[in-house]
């Protein structure tokens, strides 16, 4: 089925380009709002039943898309939230940087919406001169176009809760399991206790 | 759309789900928090709950599993 694959992609290129030059679907974040009442439908309940409301149909009661400032606002907006608490409510702060998959991510306001899965890795948040950094197991960073930027995560500790004899011996340990490891699952979890004690070891001495 | 061509995570390479990574991840890093604060995370990771088989549309006795840090 895939080796049509490149054959499919030209198509769809090459037929792309013939259109206009309009994209053939806008991104979500240049979309305006759903409209909260549909009229053809008003309209039509209007000319049946004049002297009745209309019914409100579930799209009215959903809030609408925040719109995009149209000047780059000066603060970001940041909810950090654990399954078991939320560590960051509507805090306004200057900068986060995030670990992403593909690096440290710093995210300032006015940051291109983005959605980032999150490594093991430290998060810092930068507001005025204070840095609250903490230390993030995995999660995801969704950047929303008015510069709220949401940050979810499974675990996440302060520096100061990570104790460096533990990692060091964890790192040892998973060291020699993927010197030993034989099946794949094996090597996987032993990549994965490398790749986070490593991360934490880099956040103690960082 | 990446369809063969787009390189997989070593871990889903290996049959891995994004949850159970990301539950590796997390239990690693509670393994290595200090003393009060490591007990309040082995806190979090305790499940307890019951499952019953059913058959002939009865159930069948339930088997209780309360585990504390599963891998």
């Amino acid at each position: 089925m895939y080796r049509f694959a490149p054959r499919l992609l030209i198509r769809g290129i090459a037929g792309g380009s013939r259109r206009s030059a309009a994209p053939a679907r806008p991104f979500s974040t240049d979309l305006p709002a759903a409209p909260t009442e549909d009229a053809t439908f008003v309209e039509a309940w209007r000319k049946v039943a004049p002297n009745v409301d209309p019914p409100k149909t579930p799209l009215a009661f959903m809030k609408p898309r925040p719109s995009t400032p149209a000047s780059i606002p000066t603060k970001l907006t940041v909810n950090f939230v654990l399954p078991y608490q939320s560590e960051i409510a509507n805090k306004e702060v200057d900068m986060v940087i995030v670990p992403a998959t593909t690096g440290q991510m710093g995210v300032l306001p006015g940051h291109v919406a983005t959605i980032a899965e999150l490594k093991p890795g430290v998060l810092s948040v930068h507001e005025g001169n204070d840095v609250t950094k903490y230390f993030v197991s995995s999660g995801f960073a969704f950047i929303h176009a008015n510069s709220v930027t949401d940050i979810i995560a499974v675990e996440a500790a302060p520096i100061d809760h990570i104790d460096p004899t533990l990692v060091q011996k964890g790192l040892a340990d998973f060291t020699q399991k993927l010197n030993s490891a034989t099946t794949d699952l094996e090597k996987a979890e032993a990549q994965i206790g490398v790749d986070v004690h490593s991360a934490l070891n880099a956040a103690l001495s960082g | 759309m990446a369809s063969s061509g787009a390189a997989v995570p070593f871990w889903r390479a290996a049959g891995m789900t994004y949850i159970s990574y990301s539950n590796i991840c997390t239990s690693l890093v509670r393994s290595c928090l200090k003393e009060p604060h490591r007990s309040n995370a082995a806190n979090r990771e305790k499940v307890h709950f019951a499952i019953s088989k059913w058959s002939n549309g009865k159930p069948e006795s339930p088997t209780i599993r309360s585990d504390s840090a599963t891998e």
